[in-house]
Order: structure tokens, then C-alpha cells, then sequence
């Protein structure tokens, strides 16, 4: 899934994150610091021995105490300002943004469930597992969960915030930079937890509005004899029990939205990339590719399963 | 001898257990015998047919009746029947009345094929396998399951009693055959 740097809290590409990393650095080199007095003190005081403590006078003695305590209390007050000023760094983001991007997403054993927010209800955009972000723009995200506790991590962009059913839960976060960043579901969730991954694009701002525009599109009629049959496998298949695909009969709402399953880079949450071989393999056993997962194995013969993957394929 | 006797007890209880904790995700169970169909009529050639005793393969295990408790709610069964199963425009399923019978072959043949008047046919639409969760959870209902493996009580407040808590199998009348 590309280079590791994806992933990492000590390469922000947001303002958030960028908060969150320097505290990282504060603490760590604090705590480095301490380490390495306490270590040399230590070593002093076994390399000088029993007898040079016994000689000390008690105002010496004293004098190392209070100089102790005073570097300790030091570097309490250092950790606790820098963190309340991260703290307030981070919240001020929430300050309503009228330009800011409202997203809403559904935590799901074991997939994310995603909806673009508008008042026009003609407007909102619906898909999962992969969402994309303008650069430079305020996204507040509303986070919701239909069964367990999961927790939303983009290292990249933020810190994490759980997902918990009956309550709704609010992340804000910016991308400052273009790019993919993978972010992971980060509370034990049941046994596909670790193949619960969210992809993020960073797009720029036009980029992301062409995006937006095409996804407000219901999939496009086939165009081949092989696509048709694609399109009636899903119909009047098992497909259409749990998936939707708009514009189309199929209009389930307990897995994910297929309507622009092509433009997508991975399938089952970040499982695999969505290549046609792959996409054949997942639906043909889905439960070889994720044990556990949601999907039954629909039971299509290889006579469906091609033109399937065939009309799947036009859905951008 | 009594020694004996106390492995065998272990080993009988080490593989019940087994059973309820058994995930089988890909199996499609044994093909149950599905041809005791219901029957619309009493009338039969020949002597009646005798009861099937074709159980559900989930019948005592814990994860394919959660499966079949999620499922009543994923595929709607819960928007005619009720969320606990106390029935509302659809019948209720807690009772001991059952129009189409409650044997597991019959309740396969109720939710595959569908019934008049309401019920549709999921057959085609889902996979055998969970058709068999549902039947177990449905009976479960009922209090027609082991009770060590049915489910435990909802996240959220429920009027009726947990699953694993509808004590022991009523005498189910089961429709005219």
C-alpha cells in the first residue's frame, strides 16, 4: 500500500497533526533529558561510593534535594503548558467555519460508512471506506457507530476520537498537503479490527469539487451485452439484499455503497486493492479474504461472476 | 470403570462446547431435507407423513445464532414481526402458534419460499446459510434452542426476556400436516 509514511504521526500532513507531533517531540526530549540526568546521577553515585555521602555535610545534601525537586517541577510545568497549549491548538478548529466540509461517518463491523452532508438532501453524497478532503479546508467529521465502540485514527491528520453507539462524537481536522493518508480503526472492535482501514485523498480544492460532482452521479447504464448481465447479477442477485447501487434497483443499506465502487483504491475496508482480480476473488469468497466479515459467499457461477466484475468496473 | 467414566464426561463436555463456540464461516451446512414442505391441506395420500426431525445446524451454536439475530434485523424480519419477535403486522413468533408449522425444515421452507399474505421469499436472495441462522434464531425465539448457546440480552432496553433466558421448549403445535 505504498510508502509507509501514509501512516505516521511524526509526518503530519495537517495542522492537527502537526500539534499533536510537536507536543511528541516536547515530551520526548524531555523525558529524554530526564533519562539521561537520573542515569548520570546514578552513575556518580556509584562510582563515588558509600563514603563520600557519609562525608557530605547535611547543607549539601539539602542543596541536591531542593535542586532536584526544583528541575523536576521544571519540566512538570514545562509537559503541562506545552500540552494545554496543544489542547487549545487543536479545539480551535471547531470555531464554526462557514466554509467548513461536514462529513458523517458510520463505524460498521468491520467497514466505514460515509456520507457527505448538505441541507439539500439531493446533494448528499454516500460511499464508504474512502473519503476525500479538500486541502486547506476545515473538515468537521461526525462520527457515529451502528454496533461496537470503534475509534477513528488518521495519524496523519489527527489524534483519535471514538466512534460510540447511541452517541455522536465530532472531529475537526485540515490536510495541508495533497496526498493519500491511510488512517485505521484504533479500538478492538472484533476479530477483523486490524482490516478496518479508512482511506484519505487530500484533494486540491478543485479537484476535490470535481470528485464531489461526479459522485453526486448514479451509476451509468452498461453499454455491452456482458455489462447488461452485470448489472441484472446484481439486480436480481444477492448483491442487492445488503448493497446499493444508485440508480440502479439494488438498494440495500447494510454493506457498503457500490454506486462508485471503481474509483475506490481498496476493497473490504482497505483489504485489498481494487484490481478486477481481486475484486473476483473477494466476491467469489469473501470470506477467505476477511474471516468473519459480514459477506456471505453469494453462491454466483463463473458465468455471472465475469460479467459482474465487468459492469463493476464501469462504476467510477 | 468410574475413572473411565469421568473422561468420557469431560471429553462430552469439552466437545459440546465446541460445538457452541464453533465459527464456521464458509460451510453451507449439510443440505437439510427440505422436502416435508408445509401443506396447505390435510389431506394426504397414503398415511400421514411423520414430523421431520431435520434441525437447524445452528441450533447449538452461540455464533451462527448471532448471526441469525443480526440478520432478522439487517433483512427487516424485525418490520413485520417486531425487533424481539413479539410479532405486529406480521405474526408473532414467541408464541406457541405457528400457522406454517415450527420444525426447522418448515420454518427453512417459510422464509425461503415465502407465505401467503404477506411473508416473502428470501430464497434466491440469501444464502442458504444464513436462511439456517435465521431459522435457529427464530426458534430461539421460542425458547426451542439450546440455552447455553442463544443469545444474550439487547445493548439497548427490551421489553422481552433475553433469548437465553425463554426457558424450556413449549410443546409446539405445529400447524396441519
Amino acid at each position: 500500500m505504498g510508502a509507509p509514511l501514509i501512516q505516521s504521526a511524526l509526518h503530519p500532513a495537517g495542522i492537527q497533526a502537526a500539534r499533536i507531533e510537536h507536543l511528541w517531540w516536547v515530551m520526548f526530549w524531555v523525558c529524554s533529558v530526564v533519562f539521561v540526568a537520573v542515569v548520570v546521577a546514578m552513575g556518580i553515585a556509584v562510582v563515588r561510593g558509600r563514603g563520600a555521602a557519609s562525608s557530605a555535610s547535611e547543607a549539601t545534601l539539602a542543596r541536591s534535594v531542593a535542586i532536584a525537586v526544583g528541575l523536576s517541577i521544571v519540566a512538570l510545568l514545562v509537559l503541562l503548558t506545552e500540552g494545554e497549549l496543544v489542547g487549545r491548538g487543536v479545539a480551535s478548529l471547531r470555531e464554526q467555519d462557514p466554509n467548513a466540509l461536514r462529513i458523517q461517518i458510520t463505524g460498521n463491523q468491520w467497514w466505514w460508512d460515509v456520507q457527505y452532508l448538505n441541507p439539500n438532501p439531493s446533494l448528499i453524497v454516500t460511499t464508504a471506506n474512502e473519503i476525500h478532503i479538500p486541502v486547506g479546508r476545515p473538515v468537521g467529521i461526525v462520527l457515529r457507530s451502528n454496533d461496537v465502540i470503534h475509534s477513528l485514527w488518521i495519524p496523519a491528520l489527527h489524534g483519535k476520537r471514538d466512534l460510540i453507539p447511541g452517541r455522536v462524537t465530532e472531529i475537526w481536522l485540515q490536510a495541508d498537503r495533497a496526498g493519500f493518508y491511510r488512517g485505521q480503526c484504533a479500538e478492538f472492535c472484533g476479530l477483523q479490527h486490524a482490516k478496518m482501514a479508512l482511506g484519505v485523498v487530500a484533494d486540491l480544492p478543485d479537484d476535490f469539487e470535481r470528485w464531489l460532482t461526479q459522485m453526486r452521479s448514479p451509476a451509468p447504464a452498461p453499454t455491452t451485452p456482458s455489462q447488461t448481465r452485470g448489472k441484472d447479477v446484481v439486480e436480481r442477485g444477492p448483491c442487492a439484499m445488503c448493497h446499493t447501487v444508485v440508480g440502479t434497483l439494488a438498494g440495500g443499506r447494510t454493506a457498503p455503497d457500490l454506486t462508485h465502487i471503481a474509483s475506490r483504491s481498496s476493497i473490504g475496508a482497505g483489504s485489498l486493492p481494487n484490481t478486477r482480480g481481486n475484486l473476483g476473488g473477494w466476491i467469489v469468497d469473501p470470506q477467505h479474504v476477511k474471516p468473519g466479515n459480514h459477506m456471505p459467499a453469494p453462491g454466483l457461477s463463473s458465468e455471472e461472476v465475469q460479467p459482474l466484475l465487468d459492469y463493476l468496473e464501469t462504476l467510477k | 470403570m468410574r475413572r473411565l467414566m469421568c473422561l468420557l464426561a469431560c471429553v462430552a463436555v469439552a466437545a459440546a462446547g465446541c460445538e457452541r463456540e464453533a465459527r464456521r464461516y464458509t460451510e453451507l451446512p449439510a443440505a437439510a431435507n427440505r422436502s416435508t414442505a408445509v401443506r396447505l391441506t390435510m389431506l394426504q395420500p397414503g398415511s400421514p407423513q411423520p414430523l421431520s426431525n431435520v434441525q437447524s445446524p445452528y441450533q447449538y451454536n452461540a455464533y451462527g445464532l448471532s448471526e441469525g439475530k443480526r440478520l432478522y434485523a439487517a433483512y427487516n424480519c424485525a418490520g413485520c414481526h417486531g425487533l424481539n419477535g413479539g410479532g405486529a403486522i406480521g405474526p408473532a413468533l414467541t408464541d406457541d402458534k405457528w400457522i406454517y408449522g415450527s420444525h426447522a425444515d418448515q420454518l427453512f421452507s417459510t422464509i425461503s419460499q415465502g407465505r401467503p399474505d404477506g411473508m416473502p421469499s428470501f430464497g434466491g436472495h440469501i444464502p442458504d446459510q444464513q436462511i439456517w441462522q435465521l431459522v435457529a434464531y427464530v426458534q430461539s425465539l421460542a425458547g426451542m434452542v439450546s440455552q447455553d448457546a442463544a443469545t444474550s440480552r439487547n445493548d439497548d432496553q427490551a421489553a422481552a426476556k433475553p433469548e437465553n433466558r425463554i426457558e424450556d421448549a413449549r410443546q409446539i403445535q405445529t400447524g396441519h400436516r
